[in-house]
């Protein structure tokens, strides 16, 4: 569906995509993951080709959106992070307004989907809550029942109830019609709870991509019990994080448990818990292990 | 208001028209992951007798959105719990909890009960507790727990 090869971009002497490859399979929730900054709106909008590829290449249905902009935003949906609407029109005119974009709107679901987010057709956009705002904006994305839908940060700064019906039109878009969905979000939880396959980004770079379960899977958290107390933290081969004090330390860690579980062994420490963590630890040990060395990107798709 | 009143009954309809529902938490950052969180949690209501041989149990993408969750996760827990024999699919209706009866029943609650042992047994052994003593326990609690509700 989306496939990026070996793209770098630089705004001045900011790199702000540093040699990302990513792929993008059909029918799936695509969740990618990073700080503010990491080059995440840069990277959607390359998708979008309202950027163009400095190095390396975008595809999008097999397409070049920057060469075939109709072929591609016409079956694309969009919600930017700014929901940049024009604040003078009226919830109808917009509807109106952005139905003569695309040719295969479709005015019932628009309809459908406009009492369902309680939007009144005869409300100024200016005087629309930030609430009120992201749903227009998500109606728009969606109502001409697009291919793939892309989300930037389409939940940031929005109460619980809001999220919720962001949330649920995701998964509708996908359960329903199997299309694809590609989101942006620092809100790991909720990437955690949608998405099937995720990228994290850490400072213009992918440093982890693939189905959700094998990230999971190839991520362990380990405490380690030491005979003696330690002053250092321990080096175990694969350790993203590592955290704790005298004879005991947790370690965040990537690989399989066997290899863990000798390395640890080798090192003269015993187990003595063993999990799997979150999604929000894989990250933060991961920004964290970023920021200290280069780490090579794991790829397990 | 109106608008606010039409899309009320809206929703209500719609989850009224199909009235199966399900009582199912899911925490995205407990370990577990959440295909298995609805196996265990729907394997729970069918051995608490919460769930009943023949109920219906909602459609992949009614539990998806009430959850909040991937369908595909749904998917993935229904096949599973399909497979253990828990429920049962019906071309074209839906997916039910199987006619088992109790010898079924009895084995989900030992398979609950199995879990939560497992996991008594692993803490004792960080604790350096020994098996017989958390027998022993047991055996305590239970007739504290028995005098108690005398």
């Amino acid at each position: 569906m989306i496939e990026i090869k070996s793209l770098s971009r630089r705004f001045g002497s900011k790199l702000a995509l540093d040699n990302v490859s990513l792929g993008v399979p059909g029918g799936v929730v695509f969740g990618l993951v990073g700080e503010n900054g990491a080059g995440k709106t840069t990277l959607i909008k390359h998708i979008l080709g309202l950027l163009k590829a400095q190095s390396g290449s975008v595809r999008v249905f097999g397409l070049d959106p920057v060469t075939d902009p109709v072929g591609v935003l016409g079956r694309v949906g969009y919600l930017s992070e700014q929901r940049d609407l024009p604040l003078w029109m009226r919830v109808d005119e917009l509807l109106r307004y952005t139905q003569a974009f695309y040719l295969k709107w479709d005015a019932a679901y628009a309809e459908q989907l406009r009492r369902q987010f309680g939007l009144d057709p005869a409300s100024q956009i200016k005087s629309l809550s930030r609430g009120e705002c992201a749903k227009a904006g998500l109606l728009l994305a969606l109502a001409h029942r697009p291919e793939l839908l892309l989300l930037d940060e389409p939940s940031s700064g929005l109460d619980p109830v809001v999220r919720r019906d962001i949330l649920e039109a995701i998964i509708r878009t996908v359960a329903d019609e199997g299309r694809t969905v590609f989101f942006s979000s620092h809100l790991l939880d909720e990437i955690e709870r949608v998405s099937d396959h995720i990228a994290m980004m850490v400072s213009g770079n992918v440093v982890l991509s693939g189905p959700l379960d094998a990230v999971k899977q190839s991520h362990h958290r380990l405490t380690l019990r030491f005979g003696t107390a330690r002053a250092r933290p321990p080096a175990l081969a694969g350790a993203l994080s590592v955290h704790g004090g005298g004879q005991e330390w947790t370690v965040i860690c990537n690989g399989t448990l066997s290899e863990l579980m000798a390395a640890a062994a080798n090192l003269g420490a015993r187990v003595v818990e063993q999990g799997v963590p979150s999604l929000e630890e894989i990250f933060v040990a991961r920004a964290g292990a970023k920021s200290l060395k280069t780490q090579p990107p794991s790829d397990l798709s | 208001m109106l608008i606010h009143w039409n899309n009320f009954c809206e929703r209500s309809n719609a989850s009224l028209s199909k009235s199966v529902t399900v009582q199912i938490h899911i925490s995205p950052n407990d370990g577990v992951p959440i295909y298995l969180q609805i196996v265990n949690q729907v394997r729970y209501l069918v051995g608490s007798g919460r769930l009943s041989p023949g109920e219906e149990i909602p459609a992949i993408r009614v539990l998806a959105q009430q959850l909040l969750v991937n369908p595909n996760t749904v998917a993935r827990a229904y096949l599973e719990l399909e497979r253990a024999g828990v429920v049962t699919k019906r071309h074209g209706s839906g997916t039910y909890v199987s006619e088992a009866g109790s010898p079924l029943a009895r084995r989900e609650r030992l398979k609950i009960l199995t879990q939560r042992a497992d996991a008594l047994l692993a803490e004792a052994r960080h604790l350096d507790v020994e098996p017989d003593e958390v027998i022993k326990l047991l055996r305590e609690r239970h007739e504290i727990l028995t005098q108690s509700q005398k």
